[in-house]
């Protein structure tokens, strides 16, 4: 199941937000590029509910990245892996824009269940 | 922008059209809806290079820039068939509709084709897109259909002599065709060159083989059995030509496409286009219409690119509400022929006909090169032709306008002349543009070479290349006229390299400090873009280089800001640079949640102020604490009752205390000499004038003062960043103190100032700290590594041997000026505000992993897995 989480234009590049996709706190960032990534919000390091608000980045290799703002360890946006302790990982989420809404699905494999859901507009909380 | 002209239609996916998309995202904030239609079916791609097409047959080569923003959404293919001004909304020729906030119409011209009998028979083509040459190329390529079949078609002729009718006819001779030009005028390249200039043109042309017929009217196209044209007819004088012709390209000038501005009843102009104001907006206040298929506030269509980019960030400014607009009234119509082996290039006012003109003219037939000037009275230079030798455009076309630093006769002559005198790109100053397409100055040239070749990654042993100077300042990515000037440049300049911030970043804080100040630069995406690794591809930074941009962008906030606009740590792109604290305006907290310090001047408060925070501390049930700064922190905020929260504290006259901030925290002060039966000094008035005057101001590190009545020193002082102490005479300042987990005592900078020279000293001093520290380095250890120690900094800030005293302070007063509280500011503002909500979906449910247990009759955080 999709879940509409906001309208596109509502994210601001670089920074997140966090959303309730199906009871679970999910950051959603729109990177500066206008890519979206959606990981888990709540910081394994810490305990607390709070990716949405660290500091997108890009490393040299390209990869994708958010530094929580409580230790500042930094995960791969791609894949939920803190770079520097790899068995570490931010769950990851299925997300996509249609139609200037950004969707969010609580895994990744859910992608393919798409279809239906997506010919209504959902009605937004502004 | 405001958020309703957040959706933005742009019709037309030309160059034009590319750079306004292009142009408005780097405006930024917040990130408008885009959607562009382009009726070719490929992305915007360099027009002005089209003839390049021929040398590689690659398209690929010719794409545009991709936008940084992944979101636009391009539609290639997809033609605009008509718009409904009333509904705002657009219908596409698949019959789709699309609503719109702001319109930007950007189609470009189509190409004038005569209306002469058969002159849409097969083999007569237009020149004006990449469809256009490749079915030139295709058609010119088919063999004919005999039983041994040989090359069908041999002849062509291009109809118009201008700068477009000669890149065709050289692309046909390319192609292996015997080619012809027919052209209306007596001479060619009429718009850009006089009598004397196209004689040398028309003998350089010749011997490309291609035969010229000027002063000749195309009369009709002639065709064969099978339809197609055969050849031309055409008039000269009395007589009549007949030219064979199996390929036949009209490029005898364009019409603006104003078909669909026309058709919604939008002003055109006589003879064409849209008339637009100076900022490119058309009498519908939601529509606007850029490059070709405008009609500009001064009357004239353009046909070329540089005018187009310049309307294109007219309009991107004022639909992204800049502070300043920038209206587009009019452009230099400087051009240059791009073919090889052919130079001519027409610039500024190459006719001479300003008032007083005159002009001085090389030529010689001999060598077929032909030089004009044109010179006003007063001895600046105009503008000019230059055939056959045209390497030095670049300079001469940045001097027009300006004193020459020779005498024209001697720049005239051409290079390796007896007597000639060459100044190259170095001798211009920095403020000229030697990149017109793209308004690139000198001096911006200049500094993206330095910065290249300190980031150490030029390729060929450390050479910086032109395309990589193109890549941070697009210079040189327009026409390519410039290129010559800035390999020029890339050779006399040089530079060296440095310890950086971080991989994005080759400068130290302290010199990007400089170059944001010198160039205003206003955001990080522009900096990124320009001294960073944006250019080589990473496109984004990282939380060292990001909160120490925001962090600088922030101190030179009054200095940057321009009219009323006073900026904020939370506006558009500076809201995704802050860390964890500033991101919020609050002090995050272990659990999630976070702290509220309002500011408490000097430590003096009333009992009603008093009485507010303990209001608001219960309301919201806040564990409160007095801190070691003299003021009063409230913990345990959930991040969605941080707006609340500020509104109450707002309401009864408190500011942000910048606890959150590498800024100014407090001014401790001691009680002095109103009650104190030792203080010589009001030390608490002072410390309040203190903690008021540069409140707010972001540093590399935060800064803590104090401020004791008399030498017993009860404020501590000297453990302070900035220290004042009274004396019978007046105050002593320390700088450099620290506590924390390296303790340092202050050093005493000057003894016994009057309140003047005590301001101004710490303003000389603080301003010069921002400038010059590294990245999260306190005052103790850049004072202690200042070169020349003490001594030199006393002379430096109090004799002023440097001479920078007014600058330094005009840094704090500009602060000063822009100084609002950051909290009032985001409760004004509701895209501020917004930011606050726990969840963008659920703006009212609670965060369940914000929890708390009672403790001594008040409340701690209940943590879930705590440290690690
Ligand atoms: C609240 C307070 C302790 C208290 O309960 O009294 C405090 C609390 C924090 N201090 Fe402090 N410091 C507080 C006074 C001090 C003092 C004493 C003073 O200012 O008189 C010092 C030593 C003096 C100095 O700074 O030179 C002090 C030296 C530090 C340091 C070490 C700085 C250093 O240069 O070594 C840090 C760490 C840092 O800034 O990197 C720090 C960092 C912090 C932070 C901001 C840690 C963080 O990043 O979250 C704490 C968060 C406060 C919050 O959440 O509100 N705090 N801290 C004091 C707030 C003062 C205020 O009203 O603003
Ligand atoms: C061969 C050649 C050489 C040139 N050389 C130079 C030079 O050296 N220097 C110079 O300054 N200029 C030169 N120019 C001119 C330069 O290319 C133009 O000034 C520039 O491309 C104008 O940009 P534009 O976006 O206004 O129009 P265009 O680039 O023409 O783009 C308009 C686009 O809008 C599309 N469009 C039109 N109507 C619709 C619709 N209803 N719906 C959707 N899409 C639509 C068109 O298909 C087209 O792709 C040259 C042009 C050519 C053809
Ligand atoms: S230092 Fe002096 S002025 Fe300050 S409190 Fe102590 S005695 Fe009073
Ligand atoms: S002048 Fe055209 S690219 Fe620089």
């Amino acid at each position: 199941m999709w879940t509409a989480v906001c309208k596109y234009s509502q994210l601001e590049p670089g920074r997140g937000v966090a959303a309730l996709v199906e009871g679970e706190a999910v950051a959603v960032f729109r990177l500066r590029d206008g890519s979206l990534y959606a990981v888990g919000n709540l910081d394994p390091f810490c305990g607390a509910s709070v990716i949405s608000r660290g500091i997108t980045g890009m490393r040299g290799d390209g990869t994708a990245t958010v530094a929580s703002p409580m230790y500042k360890d930094v995960f791969d946006l791609a894949t939920g892996v803190a770079l520097d302790a790899p068995d570490v990982r931010l769950p990851v989420f299925a997300v996509r824009r249609h139609r200037g809404v950004v969707w969010v699905a609580p895994d990744v494999t859910s992608q393919t269940a798409a279809g239906a859901e997506l010919l209504t507009e959902p009605t937004l909380v502004t | 922008m405001s958020p309703s002209q957040r959706t933005v239609l742009v019709v037309g996916h030309g160059m034009v059209g590319h750079r306004f998309v292009s142009s408005l995202l780097e405006h930024g904030h917040p990130a408008p809806d885009v959607t562009v239609f382009g009726a070719e079916d490929r992305p915007a791609y360099d027009r002005v290079r089209l003839s390049s097409w021929f040398e590689d047959r690659d398209p690929a080569s010719l794409r545009l820039e991709p936008y940084s923003d992944g979101g636009v959404e391009v539609l290639s293919g997809v033609a605009v068939a008509g718009v409904d001004r009333a509904a705002r909304t657009v219908t596409t020729a698949d019959g789709d509709v699309r609503g719109y906030d702001t319109l930007v119409l950007a189609t470009g011209s189509r190409p004038f084709v005569p209306p002469v009998e058969n002159h849409q028979a097969p083999g007569c083509f237009v020149y004006r897109t990449l469809d256009d040459v490749e079915a030139i190329a295709a058609y010119a390529a088919e063999p004919d259909r005999t039983p041994t079949p040989t090359r069908a078609r041999t002849t062509g002729v291009v109809v118009g002599g201008g700068l477009l009718g000669l890149e065709a006819a050289k692309a046909l001779t390319s192609l292996g065709l015997k080619t012809t030009v027919v052209e209306f005028a007596p001479r060619l390249m009429p718009l850009q060159v006089d009598d004397g200039g196209a004689a040398a043109l028309q003998a350089r042309i010749a011997e490309l083989g291609v035969t010229l017929h000027t002063g000749t009217r195309l009369d009709k196209v002639v065709v064969g059995e099978d339809g197609a044209a055969t050849a031309v007819q055409a008039v000269r004088g009395d007589d009549v030509l007949a030219i064979e012709a199996d390929l036949v390209v009209f490029a005898a000038g364009v019409r603006p496409e104003d078909s669909l501005a026309r058709a919604a009843g939008l002003d055109v102009g006589e003879r064409g286009g849209i008339v637009v104001d100076s900022l490119c907006r058309t009498e519908d206040r939601h529509i606007y219409a850029i490059g070709e298929c405008a009609l500009a506030a001064d009357g004239r269509v353009y046909g070329l690119v540089a005018p187009g980019y310049q309307m294109a960030e007219a309009a991107a400014a004022h639909i992204a509400k800049e502070a300043e607009d920038r209206a587009f009234t009019g452009a230099d119509t400087s051009t240059k022929l791009k073919l090889l082996g052919v130079e001519v290039a027409s610039f500024g006012d190459a006719f001479g006909v300003g008032d007083g003109a005159t002009s001085a003219t090389y030529s010689d037939s001999r060598r077929r090169v032909y030089r004009k000037l044109t010179i006003a009275p007063d001895g600046r230079l105009l503008g000019g032709i230059l055939v056959g030798d045209a390497e030095d455009y670049g300079t001469l076309r940045a001097l027009v306008g300006e004193q020459p630093p020779a005498a024209p006769e001697a720049l005239l002559l051409p290079a390796g002349t007896a007597g000639a005198v060459s100044i190259g790109p170095c001798g211009l100053p920095d403020s000229a543009v030697l990149c017109s397409c793209h308004n690139v100055t000198k001096g911006a040239i200049c500094t993206a070479i330095h910065d290249l070749a300190g980031q150490g990654d030029g390729q060929d042993d450390g050479e910086v290349t032109p395309k990589q100077i193109g890549g941070c300042t697009k210079a040189g990515t327009g026409c390519g006229s410039c290129v010559t000037s800035i390999k020029a440049l890339i050779k006399a300049e040089g530079g060296g390299g440095s310890s950086g911030l971080c991989e994005h970043f080759s400068q130290t804080r302290s010199e990007l400090y400089t170059i944001v100040r010198r160039d205003h630069i206003t955001g990080y995406a522009e900096l990124l873009a320009k001294h960073g690794t944006a250019a080589k591809g990473v496109t984004d930074g990282c939380d060292v280089c990001k909160p120490a941009v925001g962090s600088i962008l922030a101190s030179l906030g009054g200095l940057l800001a321009e009219g009323e606009a006073k900026p904020h740590v939370l506006d558009g792109g500076q809201a995704a640079l802050q860390d964890t604290n500033d991101h919020v305006l609050a002090n995050l907290q272990r659990n999630g949640s976070y702290s509220v310090v309002p500011r408490i001047p000097g430590g003096e408060i009333t009992p009603d102020k008093l009485i507010v925070i303990g209001e608001v501390a219960r309301d919201f049930g806040l564990y409160t604490k007095i801190t070691g700064g003299q003021r009063i922190d409230m913990f345990g905020a959930r991040m969605a009752d941080l707006p609340k929260i500020w509104q109450r504290l707002v309401d009864a006259g408190f500011e942000s205390g910048h606890a959150y901030g590498k800024a100014l925290r407090t001014v401790k002060s001691c009680v002095g000499s109103t009650w104190c039966r030792y203080g010589v000094q009001d030390s608490v008035k002072m410390a309040i004038d203190l903690e008021l005057r540069y409140r707010g101001l972001r540093a590399p590190h935060k800064i803590k003062m104090a401020v004791s009545g008399c030498a017993r020193e009860c404020a501590e002082a000297q453990s302070k960043d900035v220290g004042v102490i009274a004396t019978e005479r007046g105050w002593n300042l320390y700088v450099g103190g620290n506590g924390g987990a390296r303790p340092r005592h202050a050093d005493l900078l000057a003894t016994d100032l009057d309140e003047a020279a005590l301001i101004r000293t710490i303003d000389r001093f603080l301003a010069l700290y921002i400038a010059q520290a590294d990245r999260l380095e306190r005052t103790a250890t850049w004072v202690e590594r200042y070169e020349g120690g003490l001594d030199r900094l006393r002379s430096v800030l109090i004799d002023d041997v440097e001479d920078r005293g007014a600058e330094l302070e005009g840094l704090i007063t500009a602060h000063v000026e822009a100084y609002t509280d950051e909290w009032r500011a985001v409760l004004e503002d509701p895209v501020k505000l917004a930011r606050f909500a726990t969840f963008v979906n659920a703006p009212q449910a609670p965060d369940p992993t914000v929890a708390f247990v009672p403790e001594r009759g008040q409340i701690k955080p209940l943590l879930t897995l705590g440290r690690r």
